[in-house]
């Protein structure tokens, strides 16, 4: 059972390394998916959203890491 | 032609980065079993690693089939973004100087003492930590070009080319380890970890796009601009979060 958690564990890990960043990701899929069509974006505005989303979530990411670290 | 559009180029050009970086990884752990615990053993458990590595590609890569394309690419697309981001996350905070480069000599050292810390263990004759220790660091290592391989060769019918890419990294490492006989510490790691969180991000984002049915312009040529895309954003970020550490440096 250890063994069997310990590589869920490692799987886990090949997609997830800060969680933060990983449910805004999921959260922004979510939303192109659902909410922006319902504003009637055309469809390859959406997948142009899709990017810049991923991309400011990724770049706050790493200005909030570099904060944190400072603090410490 | 195999690599005759930008879609089978990409595929190959990630696959044999992404491969080259977890092999060289891979190699560190394999040399240090072999160097203090004998050579025997270290190939035994690599070589049961990369059966096992080998199984799961021919295993999973066909079964991929099975499941709806649609929800294949919006599956395996979400898979490869939190895996391409991951990589350019840690790439962009090592690149800024935030977190400390990875170091195979490092590695190597540490591996290497705890390896002569590590009791004995024989089972008919054959060293069981050293081989167990080989074998892990295959198979760890190796998941991860198994997962790129299958997720960017699959959902586009792109499995040769990705493990072409992933075969030919094998062999540049293999090579590279058999000449020089010591961790391959000249590597440019975090620029290919980069260029590697740059190419799985794009090509995990063409997916998702494709899954949820909005197309991308360019069709797939968008994959290589979704990629400069994401290296733009990576240099952008890496310069300005040198700039803040080093302001932070001269104030008092």
């Amino acid at each position: 059972m250890t063994r069997l958690i310990s590589i869920l564990r490692e799987v886990f890990g090949l997609f997830v390394d800060d969680g933060s960043l990983a449910i805004a990701i999921l959260a922004w899929i979510g939303i192109v998916a659902f909410a922006l069509p319902a504003f009637g974006l055309p469809a390859t505005w959406r997948a142009v959203a899709l990017f810049a989303g991923c991309a400011l979530i990724l770049v706050e990411n790493v200005g909030r890491s570099a904060r944190q670290s400072g603090r410490q | 032609m195999l690599f005759g559009d930008a879609h089978a180029g990409s595929v190959f050009v990630a696959a044999f980065l992404a491969s080259l970086v977890e092999f060289v990884e891979a190699l560190t752990i394999v040399l240090a079993v072999g160097t203090v615990r004998g050579w025997r053993p270290a190939l035994l458990g690599a070589a049961l690693g990369a059966a096992l590595l080998i199984a799961l590609v021919l295993l999973l890569g066909p079964s991929l089939s099975l499941i709806p394309i649609a929800w294949l690419q919006l599956s395996v697309g979400i898979l490869l973004l939190l895996f391409g981001i991951r990589w350019l996350r840690k790439a962009i905070l090592r690149a800024a100087g935030i977190v400390a480069l990875h170091d195979e000599a490092q590695a190597y050292e540490k591996e290497s003492a705890a390896l002569r810390r590590a009791g004995s263990s024989r089972l008919d004759g054959i060293d069981m930590i050293a081989t167990s220790a080989s074998f892990k660091a295959v198979v760890l290592e190796g998941l991860e070009v198994v997962f790129i391989v299958i997720a960017v060769g699959a959902t586009g019918q792109m499995l040769v080319p990705a493990s072409i890419g992933a075969g030919t990294a094998l062999a540049v490492v293999l090579s590279l380890g058999l000449i020089v006989h010591r961790p391959l510490t000249k590597v440019p790691e975090n620029a290919l970890k980069l260029v590697v969180g740059v190419m799985v991000s794009a090509f995990g984002l063409f997916w998702i796009g494709e899954g949820l049915g909005d197309p991308w312009p360019g069709a797939d040529w968008a994959i290589p601009g979704l990629g400069l895309a994401f290296l733009a954003s990576a240099l952008l970020a890496i310069v300005s979060l040198r700039a803040r550490l080093a302001k932070l440096a001269v104030r008092p």
